[in-house]
């Protein structure tokens, strides 16, 4: 996905213009997606309310499916919205 | 037995010692039917993301609960009889956190969580 975008935008005179980010939940050490971590859900979450998608926060496939359901709890606790406005 | 996590508002309009009573309550449930109870968080009066039954805020309390399912049954039974129970929870998992849980921890500590939040929308910034 990030190559082709890449070589769209010129990436060839550019090649470390868009560095190739990594899952934040990933790795070594990595934060643990909890329903009750507010102020973490939040980052993943667009000022109307709504999920924001893997593709721009760049959360594996595996977590962005925990992150969800974690987004989802909060939500019935009334830790988080559902909407906004 | 499994390990679960139970998470219930009670209305705003009580006293906390109502609130401590509804949690002895639950617990003796809990105990009843087998079960016991690992921890119990009290998270205070906390304002709702959106509006319970007309409720702006809730008292929020948290028990870590290890029990056989017919406990949790009778447990949620009763939470929804219970007139100042406007929300609960129940989840189950694996394994139970050590220590407080994070509602409690980033009251206190508030400097390094914002950090991060900063690093983070640069993070966005760069994809857009």
């Amino acid at each position: 996905m990030s190559t082709d975008r890449q070589s769209s935008q010129g990436g060839a005179r550019r090649p470390f213009f868009r560095r190739r980010k990594t899952c934040p939940f990933s790795g070594s050490h990595a934060q643990k997606i909890d329903y009750k971590d507010v102020r973490l859900l939040t980052r993943y979450i667009s000022e109307r309310g709504k999920i924001v998608p893997s593709r721009i926060t760049a959360v594996s496939a595996k977590k962005q499916r925990e992150l969800a359901k974690a987004i989802k709890r909060a939500r019935n606790l009334a830790l988080i919205s559902y909407v906004n406005q | 037995m499994s390990l679960y996590e139970y998470t219930y508002i009670a209305r705003q309009d009580i006293q906390p010692q109502q609130v401590d009573a509804i949690t002895d309550q639950f617990a003796k449930i809990v105990k009843d039917n087998g079960g016991q109870i690992a921890k119990t968080e009290s998270w205070g009066l906390r304002t709702l993301a959106y509006r319970i039954k007309k409720y702006k805020k809730g008292h929020y309390v948290h028990l870590n609960i290890d029990a056989p399912h017919a406990a949790i049954a009778e447990l949620e039974r009763n939470a929804r009889l219970h007139e100042d129970v406007i929300r609960y929870m129940t989840i189950r998992v694996d394994e139970f956190e050590e220590g407080e849980s994070v509602v409690l921890r980033s009251k206190d500590r508030d400097s390094r969580t914002r950090d991060d939040f900063s690093s983070n929308d640069d993070y966005v910034e760069e994809e857009e």
